[in-house]
C-alpha cells in the first residue's frame, strides 16, 4: 500500500462544529501520576459522522468525557460551537457503553427519556411528542411503560439513544455504545446510528474499538496511539454514503481500508506519544479485525 | 425482539416444594410442634408449672386480658408512642443522612461521632428522660424510642447516598440535571432501599423501646401491662402479654416487608430481571 492511497483531509474550508486542541488529561492520585492523554488535537465539522478507534487503554473513554465536559483536560481547550466546553453543554448527549446503569431502573422507558426533557423545561406535549418521535425512531413505539430491566440488552441501549436524540443535542458524543451486545445486535445498532444520522442531520462522535465498526460507520477514522496518547492518523472513508452489512463490508475498499487501520494499531500498540509517526508498514499482517 | 409478558414478581414465583408440602405449611407445622411442646414441658412436670404455665394457660390468659379496656388502652399507647417516634427518627435519619451522604467532608466531620454515640443503649438515657421530660409524659418514652431507631435509619441513609453509580451520575450531569433533580430522581430512588433497611430494622428496636419505657415505669403501654401483672403474681398473664408483642412485632415486620417490596417493585431484591 502507497501513502497516497489514503489522503488526508481537508480541513480549511469546513464548517467546524467541535474544536479539540492541545487537549492533555493527567490523572494524579495516590502517589502517582498516569498521563492518560498527551496531546490531541483534532475538529469535527457540522454534521459529521467521526470514529475514534484506539488500542485499548488509549485513554478513549477520558478523551470523551472532557470532550463532554465531563472531565476537566489538564491542558488544552475543547470549543463547541465557538464556546468552550467547562461543563456539560446542553447541545450535547452522550450515549455511555454501560445501559444498565446509564438508565434509571426505578423508571420506565418513557419517564427515562423524558427526564432530561423535564430539565430543558419543555412543555408536557412537547415532551410527550418529542419522546414518541425518539422511541419510534429507534424502533421501539411499544415499550412505553416497561421498566428498561424488562429490555434486552440491545434495546436498552436503543432506549439510550432514543433518550439522546429526543434532547435534541448538536452533537452526540457515544462511548464503545454496541462494546456489551452480540454481534447480529450490533449490526442493527451500527444500521440505526447511520440512519438517524442521516435522519436528523446531527454531528456524531464515535468511540470504538472495533476497527471494523469505525470503518463501517464513519466518515472519517481518528487513530489514536497507546497511552499517553496522541491522534496517529485522520482518515477519511471514502465508501459509498449508502452502507449494507453485506455489500459494504465484503467490498475490496473496506477490505484496505480495516487492513490500513489495523496496521496503524498494531503501530500503535507499540508506539508512544513522544515518536515520530512512521507510514504504515507493510509487513505487519493482519489477523483479526477487534485490537 | 419482544418484550416479554408482565413481570413476575418475586412474590408469585412458585414456592419451592420440600417432600411434597409448600413452605408455609412447615412453617406453621414448626409453630404448632413448638406450642406442642410449651403445652407438654409444664404438664409432664419437666418444668415448674409456676413459673412457666402450659401454652394454652398463656393464651387463656391472653384472652381474658384482651377482654378489657385497659389491655387496648395500654396497646393503643405502644402503638402511638412507636409510631411517633419511628416516625420522628425516620424524617430525621432521613434528612440527616442525605444531608451527610451528600457531602463528603461533613461525613468525615461526623463519622467518629455518629460512631461513639450509635452504641450507646437507649436504655441508658432513661434517667436522664426522666429528669428532663417527667415519668408519665410520653415525651420520656419518645425521647428512646427516637434515640434508638434514629441511627438504623441515618447510618442506612448515608450508605445509601454513597452508592450512587458513577455511570448513572455522569448520565445525570452530561443532561444538565441540577442539584434538586439530582436528589430527586438518582440520589434519593438509589438510597431508598437502603432507607427501606432502615426501617425495618428501626420499627423493631422501636417496638421494643416503647415495651421497655413501660416496664421501667415511664408511661402506662404494655410494658406496665406486664409489670402489674408480675405484682399479682399473675404468671400466666405475664406470658400472654409477651406473647402478644411477640406478635405486634411479626406484624411490624411484615408490614414493613410489604412496604419495601411496593416501594422497590424495580430493584434487582424484588423484580424478576429479564433483561440480558
Amino acid at each position: 500500500m502507497s501513502g497516497d492511497t489514503f489522503a488526508t483531509p481537508q480541513t480549511q474550508d469546513r464548517d467546524v462544529l467541535l474544536d479539540v486542541r492541545g487537549v492533555q488529561k493527567i490523572y494524579t492520585g495516590h502517589g502517582r501520576t498516569v498521563e492518560a492523554i498527551r496531546d490531541l488535537t483534532f475538529s469535527v465539522g457540522r454534521g459529521e459522522l467521526v470514529c475514534i478507534v484506539g488500542p485499548s487503554g488509549a485513554g478513549k473513554t477520558t478523551l470523551l468525557k472532557c470532550i463532554a465536559g465531563l472531565l476537566e483536560p489538564t491542558a488544552g481547550t475543547v470549543t463547541l460551537d465557538g464556546q468552550r466546553v467547562t461543563r456539560p453543554p446542553q447541545s450535547m448527549a452522550v450515549v455511555f457503553q454501560e445501559y444498565g446503569r446509564s438508565l434509571y431502573p426505578w423508571k420506565t422507558v418513557q419517564q427515562n427519556v423524558e427526564l432530561p426533557l423535564k430539565q430543558k423545561k419543555l412543555p408536557k406535549a412537547r415532551r410527550q411528542e418529542l419522546v414518541n418521535e425518539a422511541l419510534a425512531a429507534v424502533g421501539l413505539g411499544e415499550v412505553h411503560d416497561a421498566y428498561p430491566w424488562q429490555l434486552s440488552g440491545g434495546m436498552q441501549q436503543r432506549v439510550a439513544i432514543a433518550r439522546a436524540v429526543a434532547y435534541q443535542p448538536q452533537v452526540l458524543l457515544m462511548d464503545e455504545p454496541f462494546a456489551a451486545v452480540d454481534a447480529q445486535t450490533r449490526a442493527d445498532l451500527e444500521d440505526l446510528i447511520r440512519s438517524l444520522w442521516h435522519k436528523l442531520g446531527v454531528t456524531i462522535l464515535f468511540v470504538t474499538h472495533d476497527i471494523e465498526e469505525s470503518v463501517y460507520l464513519g466518515q472519517r477514522v481518528l487513530v489514536l496511539s497507546s497511552s499517553p496518547t496522541v491522534v496517529m492518523e485522520d482518515l477519511p472513508i471514502d465508501l459509498p454514503d449508502e452502507r449494507s452489512q453485506l455489500e459494504t463490508r465484503s467490498g475490496r475498499r473496506f477490505a484496505e481500508l480495516r487492513h490500513h487501520v489495523y496496521e496503524q494499531i498494531q503501530l500503535a500498540k507499540h508506539r508512544k506519544g513522544s515518536e515520530p509517526g512512521p507510514d504504515a508498514t507493510p509487513d505487519v499482517v493482519a489477523h483479526g479485525n477487534a485490537v | 425482539m419482544s418484550i416479554d409478558a408482565p413481570t413476575r414478581r418475586a412474590g408469585t414465583m412458585p414456592a419451592r416444594r420440600q417432600s411434597g408440602l409448600p413452605d408455609w405449611s412447615l412453617g406453621l407445622f414448626g409453630l404448632v410442634a413448638f406450642a406442642g411442646v410449651l403445652e407438654l414441658l409444664p404438664r409432664t412436670g419437666v418444668i415448674s408449672e409456676r413459673y412457666f404455665p402450659p401454652f394454652s394457660a398463656m393464651v387463656g390468659a391472653l384472652v381474658e386480658a384482651m377482654g378489657t379496656d385497659t389491655f387496648w388502652s395500654a396497646t393503643g399507647e405502644t402503638l402511638q408512642a412507636w409510631g411517633i417516634g419511628l416516625a420522628i427518627a425516620l424524617v430525621a435519619g432521613v434528612g440527616l443522612g442525605l444531608l451527610i451522604g451528600s457531602v463528603p467532608i461533613l461525613q468525615r466531620l461526623t463519622a467518629s461521632t455518629v460512631e461513639f454515640l450509635r452504641p450507646v443503649p437507649s436504655v441508658a438515657l432513661i434517667p436522664l428522660a426522666v429528669l428532663v421530660f417527667g415519668i408519665t409524659n410520653i415525651r420520656s418514652t419518645l425521647l428512646l424510642i427516637v434515640y434508638a431507631a434514629f441511627w438504623q435509619v441515618l447510618i442506612q441513609a448515608i450508605y445509601g447516598v454513597q452508592d450512587v453509580d458513577p455511570v448513572a451520575r455522569e448520565t445525570a450531569r452530561s443532561y444538565q440535571l441540577g442539584r434538586w433533580a439530582r436528589l430527586r430522581h438518582l440520589v434519593w430512588p438509589t438510597a431508598l432501599p437502603y432507607v427501606m433497611t432502615g426501617v425495618r430494622l428501626g420499627a423493631a428496636v422501636a417496638l421494643i423501646l416503647a415495651v421497655t419505657a413501660g416496664i421501667v415505669g415511664i408511661g402506662q403501654g404494655l410494658g406496665w401491662l406486664i409489670v402489674r401483672a408480675q405484682s399479682g403474681n399473675d404468671v400466666p398473664t405475664i406470658y400472654g402479654i409477651v406473647l402478644f408483642t411477640g406478635l405486634l412485632g411479626v406484624v411490624v415486620n411484615l408490614l414493613a416487608r410489604a412496604l419495601e417490596r411496593r416501594a422497590l417493585a424495580w430493584h434487582s431484591s424484588v423484580r424478576a430481571d429479564l433483561g440480558g
